[in-house]
Parts: C-alpha cells; sequence; structure tokens
C-alpha cells in the first residue's frame, strides 16, 4: 500500500506546505506499511523532486503538461494516481488548492475526509483524525469510515522531518477530459516584493490602534527588517486603511504563523479565530485590559508610536550580532 | 437566472465553545445561531444582486430538522425570494452534499452559491463535493462574479494570488470575502420572510463518510509574560532564546 502526497507548486516552485505534506504521508506510511509517494505537476525541476525524498518520498510522479490549478483537472490527476499506485490515504495541505481539489477527490472516490488535520491519524480504534473546528476555538476527532481517505493538514501544525533520501522522478500522465473552466489571468499576490502572508513564518499586524493609514510606515520597515509580512485587523481593512488580503480572522484568513506580533489591535474574538494557530503571539497595545493579552505569550502594554521604532532599533541590533 | 444558495447554521461568532456529554456534543446552552456568515454575507448577496440586475430567483437550502427555521427566516429576510429545507440532521459533509446536489438535479438550477466554509466546522468541503456528484465546474474562494448573459467572469482565491476564469453556467462556487457586502435586513424584509414559501423536502439516502467521535478544547495559554516598554530589548532576546521564533 502507498500514501499519496498532493504536492502542490507554482511557476514551477514547490509550494512550502507541500514538504510538509510529504513529511506527513511518509509517517503514516511507515506506521501503515508502505510506502510514500507523491503526485505533482507543473515545469518543475527534476532536482527538486528528487530532493523530496529527503522528507520521505520514495518516488514522485509528475505530469508537467498541467500547468494551470483548476480543481477538477487536479481531482483526476491524483485519483489516477491514487489507483497506480494502490494508495488508499491521499494527503493534501488545507490551503486555497486543497481546499478545492481534496473534497472533489473525497467524492469521488468516496473516501472520508478530514480538512484542516493537526495531528497523525490515531489507529488505535479506527482511523481518527484530530482536526481544528469552530474557527480554532476547538478540536474535533474526525474517524473516517471509508476504505480510502484524504486528509488535508493544516500547514504549520505537525511541521517536517528530514530523513534523508532521493526520490524516483516518473512522468506521469492521465485522462484528464477537458475542462469547462478557461483561465484568463493570474496574478500573484501584491505583496510589493514582500512575503505573502499565508506563507509567512513572521507576521506584524496592525489595527486602529494606529490611528490612520498614514502611520503604517513603521509597521512596514520593522515587517522588513524582520523578515515579516503584514496583515491587519478587520476595521483597518473595511474602512480602506489596508488592502483587504491583508485582512486576518474569522472572516478574512487564518493564517498560523511561528511568530504573530499584533500592534494596535483589542484582540476580539473574531480576530483571535484567525491567529489563534500561531506558535508564539506577542501584543503591544496602550490598553491593559485589552482582551488579546489573555492570548498572548508575550504583551508590551505601551503607546505604538514610541514601541514600535524602540522594537525596530532592537531587531537591528540583534541582527547585526546574529 | 435560477439560482440556488446554501445556507447552514453556525453558532454566533462571539460564542464561547464548550463540549457536554463527555465532550462527545457541543454545548448548545445559551449559543446564539446565526447563517453562516460565508453564506449570508457573500454567497446569498451576491445571488440577490444578480437576480435584482437580471431578473430569475434565488432559492435558498438547507439540510436540517425545524431548528434551523429561523435561520432560513433570516436569509428570506436578507432578500431570498423562497426556501428548502431538506428534512433531516446535517451528518457529515458528503450527506449535506449529496443532499443538496440531488435538490438542485432535479431543479435544473443555474447555478449554486455557497459559503467557502463554515465557521463551525471549517472543512470547506461540501462546495466541492457538490460539484462533482453533479458533475459541474467548481470554482473555490471566489471574491468576484460577473455574467454577460449566462457567460461568467470569475476570480478566485489560489495559492499566491488570483485567478480570473471564465465559466458558463450551471456551475458550482464557493464565496470568499470580496464577493458582496453584507445586507442588514429592514422591518420590510423581515414581515414579507414571515410569508415566504418554506419547502420541507424528505431527504434521499446518502452515505456518511465520516463521523465526530469527541471534540477537545485546545489547552489553556498560560499568563502573558510583560515585558517593560522602555526595555525592548528583553522581548528580541525571550523571543531568541526562549520562544526561539527569531
Amino acid at each position: 500500500m502507498a500514501v499519496l502526497a498532493f504536492v502542490d507548486t507554482q511557476e514551477g516552485k514547490i509550494s512550502k506546505s507541500s514538504y510538509e505534506v510529504v513529511s506527513y504521508a511518509a509517517k503514516v506510511a511507515d506506521k501503515e506499511g508502505g510506502e510514500a509517494v507523491a503526485i505533482t505537476y507543473g515545469d518543475v525541476d527534476n532536482g527538486d523532486l528528487e530532493a523530496l525524498g529527503k522528507y520521505g518520498a520514495k518516488k514522485v510522479l509528475v505530469n508537467k503538461s498541467v500547468t494551470n490549478m483548476l480543481p477538477t483537472k487536479l481531482a483526476k490527476l491524483t485519483a489516477a494516481a491514487a489507483e497506480q499506485e494502490g494508495a488508499d490515504i491521499i494527503v493534501f495541505a488545507q490551503d486555497f488548492t486543497g481546499k478545492s481539489v481534496a473534497p472533489i477527490l473525497s467524492a469521488k472516490l468516496k473516501a472520508g475526509l478530514v480538512s484542516g488535520a493537526v495531528d497523525y491519524p490515531d489507529t488505535s480504534d479506527g482511523f481518527v483524525v484530530k482536526k481544528n473546528v469552530f474557527s480554532g476555538k476547538a478540536f474535533a476527532m474526525y474517524k473516517v469510515n471509508t476504505e480510502k481517505k484524504v486528509i488535508s493538514i493544516l500547514p504549520n501544525s505537525v511541521g517536517k522531518e528530514e530523513v534523508g533520501g532521493t526520490a524516483q522522478v516518473e512522468e506521469f500522465s492521465a485522462d484528464l477530459g477537458d475542462s469547462r473552466i478557461t483561465v484568463t489571468n493570474v496574478e500573484k499576490a501584491n505583496t510589493d516584493g514582500g512575503i505573502p502572508l499565508t506563507e509567512a513564518d513572521l507576521v506584524v499586524s496592525a489595527g486602529r490602534g494606529l490611528k490612520g493609514p498614514e502611520n503604517w510606515g513603521m509597521i512596514e520597515e520593522f515587517a522588513k527588517n524582520l523578515g515579516a509580512a503584514t496583515a491587519c485587523s478587520r476595521p483597518v481593512s473595511d474602512v480602506g486603511w489596508r488592502p483587504h488580503h491583508e485582512h486576518v480572522g474569522q472572516t478574512g484568513i487564518a493564517i498560523r504563523p511561528n511568530l504573530y506580533i499584533a500592534v494596535g489591535i483589542s484582540g476580539a474574538i473574531q480576530h483571535l479565530a484567525g491567529v489563534n494557530g500561531s506558535k508564539v503571539i506577542v501584543v503591544i497595545n496602550t490598553d491593559p485590559e485589552a482582551p488579546f493579552f489573555k492570548a498572548a505569550d508575550y504583551g508590551i502594554v505601551g503607546d505604538a508610536f514610541e514601541v514600535v521604532p524602540k522594537l525596530n532599533k532592537a531587531i537591528e541590533a540583534f541582527q547585526a550580532e546574529n | 437566472m435560477k439560482i440556488l444558495v446554501g445556507i447552514s447554521k453556525a453558532p454566533d461568532t462571539t460564542t464561547k465553545i464548550k463540549f457536554t456529554n463527555d465532550n462527545k456534543e457541543f454545548d448548545e446552552s445559551g449559543v446564539q445561531y446565526i447563517v453562516n456568515p460565508y453564506d449570508e454575507w457573500y454567497a446569498l448577496v451576491r445571488g440577490i444582486e444578480v437576480k435584482e440586475a437580471q431578473g430569475g430567483s434565488v432559492t435558498t437550502i438547507t439540510v436540517g430538522k425545524e431548528d434551523v427555521d429561523p435561520i432560513i427566516r433570516k436569509a428570506l429576510a436578507v432578500g431570498a425570494d423562497d426556501a428548502v429545507r431538506i428534512d433531516s440532521e446535517p451528518k457529515d459533509a458528503y450527506h449535506v452534499a449529496s443532499q443538496i446536489a440531488n435538490y438542485a438535479k432535479e431543479n435544473d438550477y443555474d447555478m449554486v452559491l455557497l459559503g467557502k466554509e463554515t465557521i463551525n466546522y471549517n472543512g470547506s468541503q461540501v462546495g466541492g463535493m457538490v460539484a462533482e456528484i453533479m458533475d459541474l465546474p467548481y470554482i473555490s474562494n471566489a471574491s468576484k462574479m460577473d455574467l454577460d448573459g449566462n457567460k461568467a467572469t470569475i476570480v478566485r482565491d489560489i495559492q499566491g494570488g488570483k485567478e480570473t476564469l471564465e465559466v458558463e453556467t450551471p456551475f458550482v462556487l464557493s464565496a470568499a470575502k470580496g464577493m458582496a457586502e453584507q445586507r442588514i435586513p429592514n422591518m420590510r424584509g423581515i414581515m414579507a420572510a414571515r410569508s415566504k414559501k418554506l419547502e420541507v423536502v424528505e431527504p434521499v439516502d446518502a452515505e456518511e463518510l465520516t463521523e465526530v467521535v469527541s471534540y477537545a478544547l485546545p489547552p489553556e495559554k498560560g499568563d502573558v509574560k510583560l515585558v517593560d516598554p522602555e526595555n525592548v530589548e528583553e522581548l528580541v532576546e525571550l523571543l531568541h532564546k526562549e520562544a526561539k521564533v527569531i
């Protein structure tokens, strides 16, 4: 039996969370007695594909003629690969690609889907996978009752482990049918050369406490020095101080960085839902009663306009030394 | 355009999540239910806007027992024309998707719109499953939809950016922020909703692929460690040596 890892690519580059997907598949394969095989697409360098072996993939199937992310085609490609390899477990990342492809594949194979998994399957009583529910406020144990199973893992939740090795790369083709969708344009997220928010390990976020859009210069400078992406709270994107794609929270995007620094954000429960998967949370706020402090690991009660420039200097000094 | 919009019940976004019966069930005591925000703000409102611009109808569909009727009335107050309730507990995503797909197939809609996920299960599953069961194109996480006759130009979120695509009706779409703006129902809408048609339909047999066996709350966060604003170097030190994130 094989465990199939869906490896996503953009413009020929393997996405960051795909390494976690491969590592997860390899661990499940070890436990279930099988091999991890990856399926991917796009114009990817074979050396990059062989390097997936480092995270436990024994074999990588690649279809270089599929270049866009149309979910129906990717689901067909993955189903064909699963059939060829006899894979009963298929692993995705719960990102935009996984969210679009995994449900189609699940319905196609009638394979139970656990989306947003945060741990490895527990097979002591059936096949049970822990997943995020209530927008990060709780977990649920999902039992999958079908022979075939699809798991999509939350990025930055289980991590990845290097085991060493080189994967064997094979061209793979399948009948993907005609698409009824025509892609007319693909626009890369405008991050002004910065780091895309969903890929970022470090995030600096700011809210109404900054008083106006003209005051974001210090946030951007601090984020740049730190190597962080910038984000914001909902009120700030609603009034147009910051672009919508920066809005994190229950109705914006949910992120799980290693470090989330919130400046002038009170920490409404809807905002926390978008960031409570962060490993470490730092809150900077003038109000010591701000609810965000209860969810924070570290806090500074102080005026953002004084604290952020100082912190920026301290980071510069730290980087000069390290 | 004949439009079907999936509407799901969700606990209010400020709900404190608790469980009961040995962590096997969600504790509903004191919980206020709302229409799942992604279903209401984005899918439903965009459907209503399309109808207002070019005629047609907006029907909502919900899988649930009688307790979801107030939620359905809310969607009708926002501006849907009529509603269908499939009379079954929503069991898992595939079960729900099968019910919606079956009804949609029999009634010939130009588009099926849903929110990108519910705020309680965060699955993002039902839309893709409905599309696959109906053999229709699926457009996920759409933030914009313009129509020209039966051709739709849609912008959707993809990994690392946005994709613009063209597709002809019929299709299934999951809606995200940007698609429309929330509409607060007015008194006339609320009054009118009371007399709009809410049809109760028997469920079809459908499999459940998964089940929830138990719930758990995340471990309590320890107390926040406060750093003196006059000594921010200490924070940098803590992030480096203690938290090891920089």
